[in-house]
């Protein structure tokens, strides 16, 4: 069981056979997977027109490639970050923890991404940074609770949760990245 | 913390590998290959990294099995999605061709 398990027993008594740690956890999953199904239609869609049209542009005779693919690169490395304040969570390291989740904040709260990102492809692109930008929101509230909890452990679930919204961004831009800059 | 070794993978080796990956999908699209290969490729690269970030960084490598079939779904449903858009799409296709050539071509008088 993990510490937040033990410190939010009071108000969890039932504990769920799908993610036993947390009912957050998988409140979370369950939302990930229906905004990925919107994602998931946004892409299909896109490909489905892409695939019958004859006429359709080369999108990296058309887009900057190098320049997102740097991005995408900063991506991943936000992700890698987000992990880390959560394992110095674990280990009781409250300030490492925060460190890391500033610096998550800020490789993709950059204006530069978010410039590239809203102008081209607008639909897809666009959805997916309102997510950057609820992500950078949800980064911020973060790092306050952490900061105003009693003990690190108590917020180790919540800081789980949020990586998991993090990945899943991170994740959903390695799909738009292939499939509307690279094919 | 119970469970803690399990939980925390090595993020750093994953890390590399997701760089790794990006890079080849980028020698990917310059390579001398047929257009169909490219994307059988990018496909199979882009799938392999979002299974690396699920399974690693979101820790569903060490959830139950039915939480990855809750994961999985949305890219079935969307797979799913793509072939039921294709008839349609090639049917308009295959009646606006003809439109855009008498568009296109030349009035006569």
């Amino acid at each position: 069981m993990s510490p937040s398990a033990s410190v939010h027993s009071a108000v969890e008594p039932a504990e769920t056979p799908l993610t036993p740690e947390s009912w957050g956890k998988l409140g979370m999953w369950i939302f990930l997977a229906g905004d990925a199904v919107g994602f998931g239609v946004l892409l299909a869609s896109y490909g489905g027109m892409r695939a019958t049209s004859a006429d359709w542009p080369s999108p990296y005779a058309v887009l900057g490639i190098n320049l997102t693919a740097a991005m995408t690169f900063l991506l991943i490395c936000s992700s890698v970050t987000m992990v880390k304040a959560l394992e110095w969570l674990g280990k009781g390291d409250r300030s490492k923890c925060r460190m890391f989740l500033f610096f998550t904040l800020h490789i993709n709260g950059n204006p530069w991404g978010a410039s590239l990102f809203g102008t081209s492809f607008f639909l897809v692109t666009g959805f997916h940074g309102l997510h950057v930008t609820g992500g950078v929101i949800y980064l911020v509230s973060m790092i306050r609770y952490v900061t105003n909890r009693p003990a690190p452990a108590a917020s180790y679930n919540a800081v789980e949760i949020t990586g998991l919204y993090w990945h899943f961004v991170d994740l959903v831009w390695i799909m738009v990245f292939t499939f509307m800059y690279l094919i | 913390m119970a469970g803690a070794e399990h939980k925390h993978p090595n993020y750093m080796a994953i890390f590399w590998y997701l760089a790794i990956l990006t890079v080849i999908e980028i020698a990917v699209i310059y390579a001398p290959l047929n257009k169909t290969t490219i994307v059988v490729l990018l496909c199979a690269l882009a799938l392999g990294k979002a299974a690396l970030v699920a399974m690693y960084f979101m820790h569903l490598r060490f959830e139950t099995g039915t939480l990855g079939l809750v994961a999985i779904t949305p890219l079935m449903i969307a797979t799913l999605l793509v072939f039921l858009l294709l008839p349609d799409g090639f049917a308009v296709a295959k009646r606006t061709v003809g439109v855009k050539a008498a568009v296109s071509a030349p009035a006569k008088h």
